[in-house]
Parts: C-alpha cells; sequence; structure tokens
C-alpha cells in the first residue's frame, strides 16, 4: 500500500537546554488523514518535539518540512498561519475573557478596524455547535469547568484552517463520554485530511484512536509503528525501556487485610463536614496505614472534599477529630500542624513556585513549618533533596535548576517530596498520575502502597478507577457533590460496581 | 554568555560606562581629597546622595518581591522628618543627645505604624497594593503638614545633623547607615528562611498558601520594614537640610525606588529579589543624576538624559529583546529558505 508524501517531515532534530539534551537527532513524520500518536515517559521530549515545531522553541539542529518545504516557524502565532494548530497540554486561554473572544483571539473579524462582536459571537456558538457544545459564548470562560475549556480549545484550533492538528494530552481533564465526543471529532477531521498529532498517557484511548504511534525516550526516538501492528506491552515495554516488572510486582501487592486497620481509633474522623456549594455534609474516618480511595467524576467533589480535610477551604459545618479530640482545620497551616498533607491536582498553579529551584520547592512546606526564624540549614536541605531526588528518580537530577523546566511527571514528584520531607501522618494526594507517564505512574502507585505499609494514612484521588481499586483498601464513591457510598475493597468489588454507584448514585 | 547571563552585567556595565564618560568630560570627577580627616570628593557625593534612595530601594525590593509595591515611602519619609524636627524643636536645647535620640526614636516608631497601616490594608483587607499604598502616599504628605502645622521647621541641632551631614573614620554617616541598612536586610533575608518565603509568595500566593506558608504575617513585615527604611532615609534628608519640609522631602522618590529595584533584576511580578542588584540601581541613578551634572547636560533636560539610559538599560537587560538581536543572523538562513528551492 503506497503511503501519501507525508504533510510534516521533520529530520535529525535536536534541542539543548541548559544542562539537558531534550531532543537527540529525532525523525517524525505525519502523513495527511492520519491520527498519530506520540507516546514517551515523562521527559522523553514529546512536548518538547511539539514546542519545537510549533516555533515556541528554535532547534539547534535538524531540519522541518511542511507540505515539502522547508519552515521554520519562530512562534505559534507564525505556525498557526501556516496551518499548524496546537490545543496543550494545559488549557492556554484567558480565564477572564469571553468563551468567544476566547476563540477569536488574536484574529477577531473586524470591519475599518472595528471587531465585529456580533460575528464573532455567531460563528463562536456555530462552531461550537458542531462540537455538540452548547455553552453561552459571551459567559467569561472561567465560569465553565475544565473540560469545557478544553473543548474551547479545540474548537480555536479547528477554527483555523489546519493541515496539522496537535492535541497534546487533551482528554487528562475530560471525562468517558467527552471523550468519545473528542473522539469522534477527531475521526471527522482526520477523514477531512486533516493530520492530527495526538498526545495522550491513555494507552486504551491511543489504541482506540490512534492509526500510528512514533514513540520517544529520553530524547531520542525509538520507532515507528502501526497500532495494530503494536501490542500494548510491547509498547509500554518501549516506552519506559524495561520490562513490566514494577507494574506487575504491584499487581500482586497482596493487599493488608481491611478488618486488622479498621480496629481500634481512627487517626482522623470527619463528621458531617461539609461546604454550602462544594460537597456537602459527609462522614468519613482515615486510619493509620490506610489507603482510601476517592472515586467519582470530575467536579463530583472529590477535590473539594480534600481540601476541606486540608484546610484550604473552611467547612461551614461538621467537624474534624484527630485521635479523637476535635480539631480547627482554619487554614493548611493548622492541617499541617496536625501532620496532614496535600499534593493539590494543579502542580503548577496550586503546587510548585516555578522559578524557585527544585530544591527550594522541596524544602518549602517543611521550612514554612517551622517558620521563616528557623532555617534548615543549607547542608540538611542538600541531604534531604538529594534523597528525595534519588528515591523518586527525579530527572533531571540537578538540585538547582527551576523546577519549571522539568516535565510534569517529575514535577509532580517534586511536589510528592515537599510533602513527604514533612513526614505526614495523613497524605492527601489529588490526581497524581493525570498527565504523567505509565512509568511515572507505576512509580507514584508503588510509593503509595509502600507509605501505607510503613503507616501513613494516604486519601487518593484519582479519576483513574483501575489506580483507585488497586491500591485502596476503602473506597469513597463521590457523585454530584455527595459522598454516596463506602465500599471496603474485597474481592467482589469492581470497576463495573464503581461505575454503577457513580452512574446511579446508589447501592440498589 | 553564561556572564552575559548574569542579571547584574548590564547594570554594572552601565555605571561603569557612565564613570567613564564623567571621566572623560570632567576634569577631577575621581579625585578624593582628605579634608579634616573626612573623604571628600564626586564619588563620595554620589553615595550620600544615593544614601536614602538605597534606603527605601531595600525596602521595595522586599515589597516588590511579594508581588506589592509601595507608592508612599516618600510621604513616610516627610512624615518621619516633620516628627523628628517636631520634637527637637520643642526641646529646651537641640544640642541635647537624649532629646535627639527620641525625636529619632519616636520617628521611626511613627514610620513602622504606618507600616502597619498598608500592610494591614493589602494583607487583611485584601486590597490592592497599589491602591492600598496610595492611600498613604496622598495622606502621609497631609500628616506631615499636620505635624509642622503647615510650616517649614528649621533646627539648629549639631546631634541631629550627624545622621545626615557627619562623618564617622572619614566616611558619610548617612553612607555608613545605608549600607549597615542593607547588611541587616542582606543577612535577614538570606541567612534565614525570609528571603524563600518571600520569592515563595510573590512566585504564587495560592501554591505558597498550601505549602502552609502564612504569607499575612509576611506581607505585613515587608510593608512594616519598607516603611522602617522610609522613615530613617527621612531622617537623613531632614536632617542634611536641619529641617522639615513636608512638601518636598522624598517628593517623588517611590519611582526611583521601583526603578532601582528593576534595574537590580528584580521582577515587578514579584518572586526572585536581589538587594544587591538594588543597590547597584540606586547607586547607579544617583550617578545619573551626578554625571548629567559633571558632563554639563543642562539641569532643565537631565530627566531626558536619565530617560534613554534607563530605557537603553531596560532593553540590555530584557532577555526577549537581546534574544531578537542575538538570534537574527540565525534566523536568516530559515527565512531564506522559506523560498521554494
Amino acid at each position: 500500500m503506497g503511503e501519501p508524501p507525508a504533510v510534516l517531515e521533520m529530520t535529525g532534530i535536536r534541542k539543548i537546554f541548559p544542562g539537558v539534551v531534550a531532543l537527540d537527532g529525532v525523525d517524525f513524520r505525519l502523513l495527511p488523514g492520519e491520527i498519530h500518536a506520540l507516546m514517551g515517559e515523562n521527559g522523553a521530549g514529546k512536548s518538547t518535539l511539539i514546542k519545537v515545531l510549533t516555533g515556541v522553541y528554535g532547534i539547534d539542529g535538524g531540519e522541518i518540512r511542511l507540505s515539502g518545504r522547508d519552515v521554520r516557524f519562530t512562534g505559534p502565532l507564525q505556525a498557526q498561519q501556516a496551518g499548524v494548530s496546537t490545543v496543550y497540554q494545559e488549557v492556554n486561554l484567558c480565564a477572564n475573557l469571553s468563551v468567544a473572544e476566547n476563540i477569536f483571539i488574536g484574529r477577531q473579524p473586524r470591519r475599518f478596524g472595528r471587531i465585529r462582536w456580533a460575528e464573532m459571537r455567531r460563528r463562536s456558538a456555530d462552531l461550537l455547535a458542531r462540537l455538540d457544545l452548547d455553552v453561552d459564548v459571551t459567559a467569561p470562560l472561567n465560569t465553565y469547568s475544565l473540560a469545557v475549556q478544553q473543548m474551547v480549545a479545540i474548537a480555536r484550533a479547528i477554527d483555523i484552517d489546519a493541515k496539522v492538528l496537535i492535541l497534546d494530552e487533551p482528554t487528562s481533564s475530560l471525562d468517558a463520554s467527552e471523550v468519545a465526543q473528542l473522539f469522534a471529532i477527531m475521526r471527522r477531521l482526520r477523514d477531512a485530511g486533516v493530520a492530527i498529532l495526538f498526545v495522550s498517557h491513555f494507552l486504551d484511548q491511543i489504541y482506540e484512536v490512534a492509526d500510528r504511534i512514533t514513540v520517544l525516550r529520553n530524547g531520542a526516538l525509538i520507532g515507528e509503528y502501526r497500532t495494530s501492528e503494536l501490542p500494548q506491552v510491547e509498547l509500554v515495554g518501549k516506552m519506559i525501556g524495561k520490562e513490566l516488572a514494577t507494574l506487575e510486582q504491584l499487581e500482586s501487592r497482596p493487599r493488608d487485610s481491611t478488618e486488622q486497620l479498621e480496629r481500634g481509633e481512627p487517626l482522623l474522623r470527619a463528621e458531617g463536614l461539609g461546604r454550602e456549594g462544594a460537597i456537602a455534609p459527609f462522614t468519613l474516618a482515615i486510619h493509620a496505614g490506610e489507603v482510601v480511595g476517592l472515586a467519582g467524576l470530575l467536579g463530583s467533589g472529590r477535590t473539594e472534599l480534600a481540601r476541606l480535610l486540608f484546610g484550604a477551604d473552611k467547612a461551614d459545618s461538621g467537624h474534624i477529630e484527630m485521635g479523637g479530640k476535635p480539631v480547627a482545620m482554619r487554614s493548611p497551616r493548622a492541617a499541617m500542624a496536625h501532620g496532614i498533607a496535600f499534593s493539590s491536582e494543579n502542580r503548577r498553579t496550586e503546587g510548585l513556585i516555578g522559578e524557585l529551584s527544585v530544591r527550594e520547592n522541596i524544602i518549602l512546606a517543611l521550612q514554612a513549618a517551622r517558620g521563616w526564624t528557623r532555617p534548615i540549614a543549607r547542608r540538611r536541605q542538600d541531604d534531604l533533596v538529594a534523597k528525595y531526588i534519588k528515591a523518586l528518580q527525579i530527572r533531571p537530577d540537578n538540585p538547582e535548576i527551576p523546577v519549571r523546566n522539568l516535565s510534569g511527571g517529575n514535577q509532580q514528584k517534586v511536589l510528592l517530596a515537599r510533602w513527604l520531607i514533612t513526614e505526614p501522618k495523613l497524605l492527601i494526594i489529588d490526581e497524581p498520575t493525570r498527565g504523567i507517564d505509565v512509568g511515572a505512574k507505576a512509580e507514584i502507585q508503588r510509593l503509595v502502597a509502600e507509605l501505607s505499609t510503613g503507616g501513613m494514612a494516604v486519601l487518593f484521588v484519582s479519576a483513574e478507577l483501575e489506580e483507585v481499586l488497586r491500591l485502596s483498601h476503602k473506597i469513597e464513591v463521590l457523585r454530584d457533590r455527595r459522598l454516596v457510598e463506602e465500599l471496603e475493597n474485597t474481592g467482589d468489588v469492581d470497576a463495573d460496581r464503581v461505575m454503577h454507584i457513580i452512574a446511579s448514585g446508589a447501592t440498589s | 554568555m553564561t556572564f552575559l547571563k548574569n542579571r547584574l552585567v548590564w547594570p554594572v556595565a552601565m555605571l561603569a560606562l557612565l564613570l567613564l564618560c564623567a571621566l572623560i568630560f570632567s576634569d577631577g570627577f575621581f579625585d578624593i581629597r582628605i579634608q579634616d580627616g573626612h573623604l571628600f570628593g564626586t564619588p563620595i557625593n554620589i553615595l550620600r546622595a544615593s544614601a536614602p534612595l538605597v534606603l527605601v530601594a531595600v525596602g521595595m525590593t522586599l515589597v516588590i518581591s511579594t508581588g506589592g509595591i509601595d507608592l508612599s515611602v516618600g510621604s513616610v519619609m516627610a512624615v518621619s522628618g516633620a516628627m523628628a524636627c517636631l520634637i527637637i524643636g520643642d526641646l529646651a536645647n537641640q544640642n541635647s543627645v537624649g532629646g535627639v535620640t527620641l525625636a529619632v526614636v519616636a520617628a521611626i516608631a511613627l514610620s513602622l505604624v504606618l507600616g502597619l497601616w498598608n500592610g494591614f490594608l493589602v494583607a487583611v483587607l485584601g486590597i490592592q497594593p497599589i491602591i492600598a499604598t496610595l492611600i498613604l502616599m496622598v495622606a502621609g504628605r497631609g500628616l506631615a503638614q499636620l505635624i509642622t502645622s503647615g510650616q517649614i521647621i528649621n533646627v539648629q541641632s549639631s546631634p541631629y545633623k550627624v545622621i545626615g551631614t557627619g562623618f564617622v573614620l572619614g566616611l558619610p554617616v548617612s553612607v555608613l547607615i545605608a549600607v549597615a541598612v542593607l547588611v541587616i536586610a542582606a543577612l535577614l533575608t538570606r541567612r534565614t528562611a525570609l528571603g524563600l518565603l518571600l520569592e515563595s509568595v510573590g512566585g504564587s500566593p495560592v501554591a505558597s498558601r498550601l505549602a502552609g506558608i502564612q504569607a499575612r504575617r509576611l506581607t505585613i513585615m515587608v510593608y512594616v520594614v519598607s516603611a522602617a527604611c522610609a522613615g530613617i532615609a527621612g531622617l537623613i534628608y531632614s536632617s542634611n537640610v536641619s529641617s522639615a519640609d513636608g512638601n518636598n522631602a522624598g517628593n517623588l522618590i517611590e519611582l526611583d525606588a521601583i526603578l532601582a529595584v528593576v534595574i537590580g533584576g528584580t521582577a515587578l511580578t514579584g518572586g526572585r529579589f536581589s538587594l544587591a542588584g538594588t543597590a547597584l540601581g540606586a547607586i547607579l541613578i544617583a550617578t545619573l543624576d551626578t554625571t548629567a551634572q559633571a558632563v554639563g547636560i543642562p539641569p532643565e533636560t537631565t530627566l531626558v538624559f536619565k530617560a534613554v539610559v534607563v530605557v537603553v538599560l531596560c532593553l540590555a537587560q530584557s532577555p526577549a529583546f537581546r534574544a531578537r538581536l542575538f538570534r537574527r543572523p540565525a534566523a536568516r538562513p530559515a527565512a531564506r529558505a522559506e523560498v521554494p528551492a
């Protein structure tokens, strides 16, 4: 079968950051009318390759050919005009502007220099209707969920006459039906001849929608494959460059018997805790050494529940007891004093301080708890940081580079390290595996298991049911901002049953 | 190239260039004489002139690192000077060291209260810093007039005069005060964890709160420190002229201070800060004024000269601008290649 000429061809791409070779002679090609998955672990160079292609970064070697012509974009706008549109991993829109403004920003329809608002609104509405999305285009973007924001970003990208559409982790914040909707749109675009570059960490999604797969590892090209000819296990092997030992090990980990743990006083007990508009009053007990999983759809109140326990938001009903005594969780600081740690799902905005170094980010919470007058000696800082960089395999392992230069998975590990050095009794982790690759995911899951074995209580929030089921002793199911069910994770609990509860809201 | 990326390279280069100009255009610019055991000469004058600015800019750096700004520093200077002169003016013996000490302590204490007010507005009431400190910027001048009953109070106090014009070990007292405050601030921020926590709050207030940092206390503290620095600067200014002038003391110094901070490589958006950079920036600004004079630029146009130098310096410091300047040759082949071969 003859292949049509590639619409995009990248050869021998090199990109060097201070201290890191991000891309080392990578080749990549994209055919018209295909969905092509770009796969690799965190830090493999996927995002860098995309940013090089769209002109966000310059390149240090190699060439990029679009429709047979040499190009080198100096910025996303120029790339867009040449027909290369991108939807980035994290939503890159202006949350305070309206939906319509976001779709047309930088290319508003104009007449005599005046923006034609009516036309802009009409075209936005049409465009979103094509995505089966019914939203008020004049409302500010931040009034909608992250999922809707993501769809708006995609609408914006496809409205520009795109030959190449790049979707970097578009599904990480979408629920199942929204993903299906997105895939339908992707297939329609593919059939219209658009070349789609798709990055996702969900293997099932890749196999559902992608025609071909290119695998990167540590900035180098591993190979290009047809999806139908590459079994999942082999793909994962190629991505992480080793056998799936860690994953299998975890699968076979015998769970501690729940009964044993349930004996004794709970570490933390929330009694009728709730907050108007965020989460209905709930009752929850967490014991030392127990992993409690929070399952539920996006916006079901998972994060809100976690934030109440950490004092990040104030509860307006109920109370929290720790070790049998009522405590006031007035602020994160108060929660930390009681040995609670909280790793937020938004690591970029609510977790890390981008311009500070890896070391500074890691010691931040411990230092905050000690107060500014009692600095941690530099030698002790270096020891602690080096220990966790090694234990969590944070890459690159230089503690003095700004944390924003790290890939998503490594940033997540830095955030975890920050809390682990505070030696918490209860670790709340919200979506620690979102947007990170299989290898890092397995490492983080293994870590959670180890920590709980070591006696730490963990509240584990994740959109991935498999993960929750695998790790938790007890699963709390949320639906519509309400805790609807508590399940002991014994043998008869499986994803279907949890999904049924999420869908119907009851055990019946 | 790594050397060029150090944020202090450009201000240092600019300072060197200015001094070089001064050397060429004005004879005896660098002559430092020892007279009555004191150092005299233009470089010493520059340092003396920059002392209040260094003080104010040090406080401003800490405020800016948290993502805030303090417009009220000039007014605090005026209030502080007015307070000191009011007390000294009422002394039976204006030369009493005890009385002057009392006046100085009272003036600084009042400055601390004003800083607390700024911090309260910003950290407790949540008013945007630029608005919150604008209130005191305007009201502070009124307060200073109120203290001096709308008059310029003149004092004849030799102990008070020491602050602005005195010498210790041949060095001007005002310069020594500025250096001392700078060193204390540097130790306070870098030898403790204060600097890290301030940079964290400035880098991301939300993330900092979730990391357990009590931003409110830190924020109040930086405004108090800023006001204290301004208060001391106000004493130097008023001691220098032996009077309290509610209108002209510290007039527009907030702008020079902000400029000094920015030249020193601290971004107005908050986060990473450099006290050494700020001090350098403040000295650079004082040098600019003096050099303009020495080189023979008419006083009416000095501000234009200053503006040109500042624009050039800011452009040189901007990574984006440098990238455009340096990347141009590399971008050429790509532009050529866009024509189909």
